[in-house]
């Protein structure tokens, strides 16, 4: 009971501080470095934008550029470079752009090697209408926090006879535990007012049963946080009909991967939606979603809103609020002035353009 | 994406001739396919999906036109047997006060007759059944907060086709 009134305590203390400017007691007076990791077509583009925006803002944040194209190491088992993988587990905190996966055979996926690496447990997703982008879905602001470890992606198949495919989902008390307490936490630590775990618990009764049942002990924690529990096919009804009604929703990865990508496309699409990976032993990746976009790489034209705005969660991750809001606050007025804008927000402006629009707001904000 | 065209005969008395049918194999991830589908479902036509996936996208889209008041569903089985159905639920708190909505029922049966051949029927159910509700003379109380985010959606999305063209 000690332990919990002092876990409460600490993150009421932590949301209190973020009323304050502008940094968090972890990284004061410091600069903190970052791994980035700019990733393939676009990523070097979006990634020089974001740097150039941060130093508008006097961010204390040192960028270390590093490469996470897979190689083979002892064993020839992929893995990430190991100087990567060193400098995330030095800085903890990491911004990264879009990856391709090379067609080599056998290459797994860079996303999942780097899940793997990092125990990246918790893929959280804010989706938040932007003025001056405009959607059918107007005052979307929800967050998706999705299970990213097992579930229906837990990769166990198998063929019992010619024709007939099993597919194991598998749901460990373990993972639920620890999803459904980050969501909590993110919700007190944001001033998010409700959870809402997103299950199947009628159909799936052992397994999301499981989770719903792990989603609900937390909640016991969690009293200054509404606990409500709606089915997968009811929110998605609901949330094509009034998105308004939802704020922080929690649950498995299947179930996460579609409605974190339903809720992107409500706010405008992936060029717009930011993303962070939470992992164990203090890792965080934040990273846009959207691909490579090689048919505009070097050409001056891509839109970096989504890194931008995954760096600026970052921000917030790191107690740095005074810089998120300056950033985020330019990025969006920019957006909503319609004056200088990328392509796909509708503008015919150049990504240099659009970003030296968000350095000079800020400018005007001194 | 592949492009085979496949010809089907139709029983439908007043198309006796042959309809050209356009099969495009267009194989989508269920996220991709809801990212899209809340963008721009004019895009979609038939979607064939496994149980899970269909159990989401068949709701999600019963969402876009309005809810489960105004969505038909048909069962269809072996040997021939298939069931319509409404798929809302038995609301107890209106139930023998002739306030229910029928317009789920009625379009469920309406793709039963279809189903059965009658589409002259079906048709003629069915052009009345929409042009009640798009005449707004008699509405029930229950298709007011659905079409209201229908019209809603539909509005915002011309307004928002208009200006990127």
């Amino acid at each position: 009971m000690a332990g919990k009134a002092w876990r409460s305590a600490l993150s009421q203390v932590v949301g209190a501080l973020k009323n304050e400017t502008p940094q968090s007691r972890t990284f004061i007076r410091g600069i903190q470095t970052v791994t980035l990791i700019p990733g393939d077509g676009i990523g070097p583009e979006i990634s020089n934008a974001v740097m150039k925006i941060f130093e508008a803002a006097k961010a204390p944040i040192r960028w270390e550029e590093r490469n996470v194209t897979a190689i083979r190491g002892p064993g020839g088992k992929w893995m990430i470079p190991p100087d990567a993988k060193e400098s995330m587990d030095k800085n903890k905190i990491g911004l990264k752009g879009p990856l391709k996966t090379p067609i080599a055979a056998g290459h797994p996926s860079m996303n999942l090697l780097l899940r793997k690496t990092f125990d990246l447990y918790a893929n959280v997703r804010p989706c938040v209408s932007i003025e001056g982008y405009q959607t059918p879905y107007t005052d979307v602001n929800l967050v998706t926090i999705r299970e990213n470890t097992e579930g229906e992606y837990s990769g166990i198949e198998h063929v019992i006879v010619d024709g007939v495919v099993q597919s194991i989902k598998l749901i460990t008390e373990q993972a639920s535990k620890r999803i459904a307490e980050y969501a909590f936490e993110y919700a007190r630590n944001n001033q998010r007012a409700s959870v809402t775990a997103v299950h199947k618990a009628n159909i799936m009764r052992m397994s999301d049963g499981l989770f719903l049942r792990k989603c609900r002990e937390a909640a016991e924690k969690y009293k200054d946080v509404k606990f409500t529990e709606m089915y997968l096919d009811t929110v998605c009804l609901n949330m094509v009909q009034d998105p308004t009604q939802f704020d922080v929703l929690v649950m498995p990865n299947l179930y996460g991967d579609i409605l974190s990508d339903l809720c992107a496309g409500l706010i405008g699409g992936l060029g717009v939606t930011p993303s962070g990976n939470i992992g164990a032993n203090g890792v965080a990746i934040f990273e846009s979603v959207h691909g490579t976009a090689p048919d505009i790489a070097g050409k001056d034209l891509a839109n970096p809103t989504a890194l931008l705005l995954s760096a600026v969660m970052m921000l917030r991750h790191m107690g740095l609020h005074g810089h998120a809001k300056k950033i985020e606050s330019a990025c969006f007025d920019t957006i909503r002035d319609r004056k200088v804008l990328t392509k796909d927000l509708g503008g015919n402006s150049k990504c240099s353009e659009f970003t030296e629009a968000i350095c000079q707001r800020m400018k005007d904000m001194d | 994406m592949n492009a085979d065209v496949c010809v089907q005969r139709t029983r439908h008395p007043s198309r006796s001739s042959m309809a050209l049918i356009l099969f495009r194999a267009f194989l989508t991830c269920p996220d991709a396919c809801v990212f899209q589908m809340v963008q721009d479902p004019t895009q979609f036509d038939v979607l064939v999906m496994p149980n899970l996936y269909g159990d989401i996208l068949s709701d999600l889209c019963a969402g876009l036109i309005g809810g489960l008041g105004v969505t038909p569903s048909g069962n269809i089985g072996a040997n021939g047997v298939a069931i319509f159905e409404s798929v809302h639920g038995t609301a107890p708190d209106i139930a023998g006060m002739d306030l229910a909505n029928p317009t789920a029922l009625l379009l469920s049966a309406v793709m039963m007759l279809r189903h059965m051949g009658l589409h002259d029927h079906a048709d003629k159910i069915q052009t009345a059944c929409f042009d009640t509700i798009r005449d707004k003379k008699v509405r029930l109380k229950s298709l007011l907060g659905g079409l209201q985010y229908f019209c809603s959606f539909k509005s915002k999305f011309q307004t928002m086709k208009a200006a990127c063209l």
